[in-house]
């Protein structure tokens, strides 16, 4: 049962992250995100990241994903069809990632995994929180520090500047 | 069907991180360029996730750095598209083979 589930959820990641970079309309590239992430979020359920699954709905599916619809209805001219989404590079980029997932599978399959015996414990969200706030106490209030140099850079970046001429 | 092992996770996270780098090096479009770095960080993310079940039951740093790398990310979608429109402002596009004033 597990893995029907897996295979399904695998299936419609794929196709729909094919999608997103093949689509000719940006916006549906876009939406067709959406799908994928929430495929991603099935499959941390499937690992047992119960905790991880609610945090990849809320934020990639509920924050970003709308911010990127957000920059595509701004920027994108949705009726014009006419413009092309790429470039000339897609035979050599097509072959590039061929021999990229090819030797990423092979190595993948010739490469020993320690492979643990014991089944993960129950408890996730308990020892997340606790890891957080214990071994990974300082790269949290980095990257608290991350999000919030983040969060005044964008404020900067797109402010638009008073010029002293008008 | 069978089983199911660190092998199909790793697998699925190849291919959603090919995909990743063929949009990446295809797109024409800087929106969609961030659109296949979020592929990249979720193929990412189930590598991380994977090794957590399979290699380190007890220990879940695999899930604390997915954590780590989904607030990355937001980061990342939040400045990234600032520039875009910042561009998009300037040059009335965002078609990033246009945007080459700073090569010669």
């Amino acid at each position: 049962m597990n893995a029907f589930i897996f295979y399904l959820l695998a299936v419609i990641a794929s196709v729909s992250a094919f999608r997103v970079v093949t689509a000719r309309n940006v916006f549906h590239s876009a939406l067709f995100l959406v799908l994928t992430l929430f495929s991603v979020a099935g499959i941390y359920i499937l690992l047992g990241a119960e905790f991880l699954a609610g945090v990849q709905v809320l934020i990639y599916v509920g924050a970003i994903t709308i911010l990127i619809i957000f920059a595509v209805m701004l920027t994108h001219q949705i009726s014009n069809k006419s413009i092309r989404q790429t470039n000339e590079q897609v035979f050599p980029a097509v072959l590039i990632v061929l021999i990229f997932f090819v030797m990423s599978i092979i190595s993948l399959f010739l490469t020993f995994w320690p492979m643990a015996t014991a089944e993960a414990g129950s408890d996730n969200i308990f020892r997340i929180g606790q890891l957080l706030m214990t071994t990974y106490v300082i790269p949290f209030e980095v990257i608290s520090i991350v999000l919030l140099v983040a969060l005044i850079g964008a404020i900067v970046i797109s402010r638009r500047e008073k010029r002293s001429g008008d | 069907m069978g089983q199911l092992s660190l092998y199909h996770f790793l697998a699925l996270g190849a291919v959603l991180f090919a995909l990743g780098v063929f949009g990446l090096l295809t797109r024409r479009n800087a929106i969609g360029i961030l659109m296949a770095i979020e592929l990249l960080f979720n193929a990412a993310a189930i590598n991380f996730v994977a090794f957590a079940k399979y290699v380190d039951p007890n220990g879940l740093a695999g899930q604390a750095f997915a954590i780590f790398i989904i607030t990355v990310a937001a980061a990342e979608a939040a400045v990234g598209l600032a520039i875009v429109m910042l561009i998009y402002r300037n040059f009335r596009g965002i078609e990033v083979d246009k945007i080459n004033f700073m090569k010669w």
